[in-house]
């Protein structure tokens, strides 16, 4: 089973769009863990390779995701995560998706993006899926 | 794709037989009404005169034709200095009113030198640490002769102490201060999830602040009850008045609680909602909204019925702007200010078209501003009251959100009241429920949304969008730094031991923080005594 950590870092506490992905996923059969708000960056990291998780999901509504997942890529890497699928929601600007695939995090999902684009992204990149490289 | 889309929409039309019809809400819609819908209503009861119980047509006899509504659109930006700019940018532009909100650090009590603040610093509104902040956002404008609106929920109290502290020293009477502040903490806990004290303390500070209001400042509203926020999260538009009610409800026994007869306060209570797509279930919301507040508080707490007229802002839902195809959004932003309108309110924002990417540019608001222009001055709606009086539809419509709302209001008392609904979570199982659910018509596209599940483009437009950068978090970090370096720390700390006593001791708190902010605290250091008698809150994660 797929196991994905879904995070609200800082203090932004737009929640609506992170509860409807933790459904959706949850709902398509993987297995999701909520953090709740008012986490930490550091702390997201630890949960994941504490958890084994294969996903990490990043909500944030005020246009903090690049500094955010640039800051969890390092930890995460640290930690010797590197195989952990990194994504990222909210209200991203065009540039902000720029900056993101310039970091090889290609799972940015702006508004208005389907459940169904994040379930098969995720299923077609963790590793071992249907996606991922031999 | 266009095409396909459109056959697509069309099809799925033509497979709904007419049981299917339901408002946005999920109130079924038969296809046509007549005298038969409306045999048992009687216009006296349900209606009255617009201005007289209860209030269904309006607050007000002749409404817009004696007043239009206040042109309001949310300015809060970066520092003061940047606000205030901005803020003088929209009254030169034609603004009659001005409402600020402020970034998320200031939303919580924490300062923007905390370490918790770091990267949102004025980011998505203005940065108020200390009085200094409250002088320079309004410097310059008269504040006797404009109205003022402060979204601000749990350190409420403190602001409103720096607005007054600072109106005071720049010779302005507190009698003369005309504005509104949100004051409404128990929606945070839910919708917006701004919290800071827990459900229960929360409700003593608004009371608190509420109680100061309405004793030294007659013209301004010391709570604006929020269905806005509650909307946002996902609920319905019967949810939304009943929510919000029931918030109102709890503020009341608390000031109840402390000797207050009923009709010394809820006069000054205003409200917040939001006016949503549904064109008309919309329209029958905000009437039905002023009746079951006059209901409410006639036969519950037996006020008087002067004193039981709803006045409101509404803002159109940011939620409903959408990430593609922007500039479609001055279209629903166009359609929702008509309804807000044929609605009957006292104010309004038209949530800006760049909504779902950021804080608005100088343009977008220029735009929205000009939205509620050309309904307010062109259309014509505005020459007569409530024109959907008697309507078969609309008037069954009104009925039934109104039945609805009661209904909620019902189980919430069942619950316990709001503040037990919200400590057990029960109101975001329920938010949560229901946001899913509409969600869900979309993402099976029940529900068409224009360009996001139906008429979709291949290339989305660029739109010149709007960002605070981190020049204004270093100077606002500095201006703070200044202050803290010139205060008297040995009077500071003196006033914010008075803070804390008198939160110890349960008495009103306003004129400790008053006094406190004077001396130059900062909003965190008296956050941070509230939270020393109180505990700080951590709300459950739950979807």
């Amino acid at each position: 089973m797929i196991r994905v950590l879904l995070a609200k870092p800082g203090i932004d506490g737009h929640d609506v769009g992170v509860k409807i992905v933790a459904r959706a996923l949850r709902d398509a059969g993987m297995e999701v863990i909520y953090t709740g708000l008012r986490t930490t960056i550091p702390d997201v990291a630890r949960t994941a390779i504490q958890e084994d998780v294969d996903a990490i999901g990043i909500s944030n509504l005020s246009s903090q995701n690049v500094a955010m997942m640039s800051e969890l890529q390092q930890l995460i890497r640290e930690m010797g995560g590197e195989d952990i699928l990194l994504t990222t929601g909210g209200s991203l600007l065009p540039e902000d998706l720029e900056a993101l695939e310039a970091l090889g995090i290609e799972g940015a999902f702006p508004p208005g993006t389907s459940n169904e684009q994040i379930v098969t992204f995720i299923r077609e990149r963790v590793r071992g899926g249907e996606g991922a490289p031999a | 794709m266009t095409a396909e889309a459109s056959a697509r929409v069309t099809a799925q039309q033509d497979q709904q037989d007419e049981t299917t019809f339901r408002t946005q809400s999920g109130v079924p819609i038969e296809a046509h009404y007549g005298p038969e819908s409306l045999e048992d209503w009687d216009p006296a009861e349900q209606l009255g005169r617009a201005g007289a119980f209860p209030y269904t047509r309006g607050p007000y006899p002749t409404m817009y034709r004696s007043r239009l509504w206040t042109h309001r659109q949310v300015v809060g930006l970066g520092t003061a200095p940047e606000t205030n700019e901005r803020n003088k940018y929209v009254l030169a532009h034609g603004q009659t009113g001005l409402s600020n909100d402020y970034d998320v650090p200031t939303l919580i009590g924490l300062d923007s030198d905390d370490e918790r603040a770091r990267g949102e610093v004025g980011r998505s509104g203005v940065a108020i640490d200390t009085l200094r902040d409250m002088h320079d956002v309004f410097d310059g404008i008269d504040l006797e002769n404009i109205s003022v609106s402060m979204t601000i929920n749990h350190p409420a109290f403190i602001l409103v102490g720096q607005y007054i502290a600072a109106a005071q020293q720049r010779g302005f009477r507190l009698d003369r201060l005309a504005g509104t502040v949100q004051n409404d903490p128990l929606k945070d806990f839910y919708a917006q999830k701004t919290y800071r004290f827990a459900p229960q303390p929360s409700v003593r500070l608004a009371a608190d602040l509420i109680e100061h209001c309405a004793e030294h400042m007659p013209r301004w509203n010391g709570i604006s009850l929020n269905g806005y926020n509650i909307r946002e999260a996902g609920s319905t538009a019967d949810q939304e008045l009943a929510f919000t009610f029931a918030h109102a409800v709890a503020y009341i026994e608390e000031l109840l609680g402390r000797g207050l007869p009923v009709d010394s306060f809820v006069p000054r209570f205003s409200f917040i909602f939001n006016v949503h797509n549904d064109f008309l279930e919309e329209i029958a919301k905000l009437r039905a909204a002023r009746r079951m507040w006059a209901r409410l508080l006639t036969e519950r707490f037996g006020a008087r019925p002067e004193s039981v007229k709803l006045r409101m802002h509404v803002q159109t839902g940011g939620s409903t702007m959408t990430y593609q195809q922007p500039e479609v959004n001055l279209i629903r932003g166009a359609l929702q200010s008509m309804a807000g309108a044929l609605g009957g309110v006292q104010s309004m924002a038209v949530s800006c078209f760049d909504e779902a990417y950021s804080i608005p540019s100088q343009r977008a608001q220029r735009l929205s501003l000009r939205t509620q222009q050309v309904v307010g001055f062109e259309s014509g709606v505005t020459k007569v009251v409530d024109p959907f009086a008697g309507s078969y539809y609309v008037e069954t419509l009104t009925d039934e959100i109104e039945q609805r709302a009661d209904d909620w209001l019902a189980r919430v008392d069942e619950q316990g009241g709001a503040v037990a609904a919200v400590e057990s979570g029960w109101l975001e199982r329920v938010i949560s429920d229901t946001a899913h659910r509409q969600h869900l018509e979309v993402a099976n596209g029940e529900r068409i949304v224009v360009g996001v599940n139906a008429f979709e483009e291949a290339e989305e437009s660029r739109i010149e969008t709007f960002r605070v950068g981190p020049a204004s978090e270093a100077a606002q970090l500095e201006r703070l730094r200044e202050v803290r370096a010139t205060r008297d720390d040995d009077e500071v700390q003196r006033r914010l031991d008075v803070v804390q006593e008198t939160a110890a001791a349960g008495r009103n708190i306003m004129p400790a923080v008053i006094e406190a902010v004077s001396a130059y605290a900062t909003q965190g250091e008296i956050t941070d005594r509230i939270l020393a008698v109180d505990g700080e809150y951590t709300a459950p994660a739950i979807y």
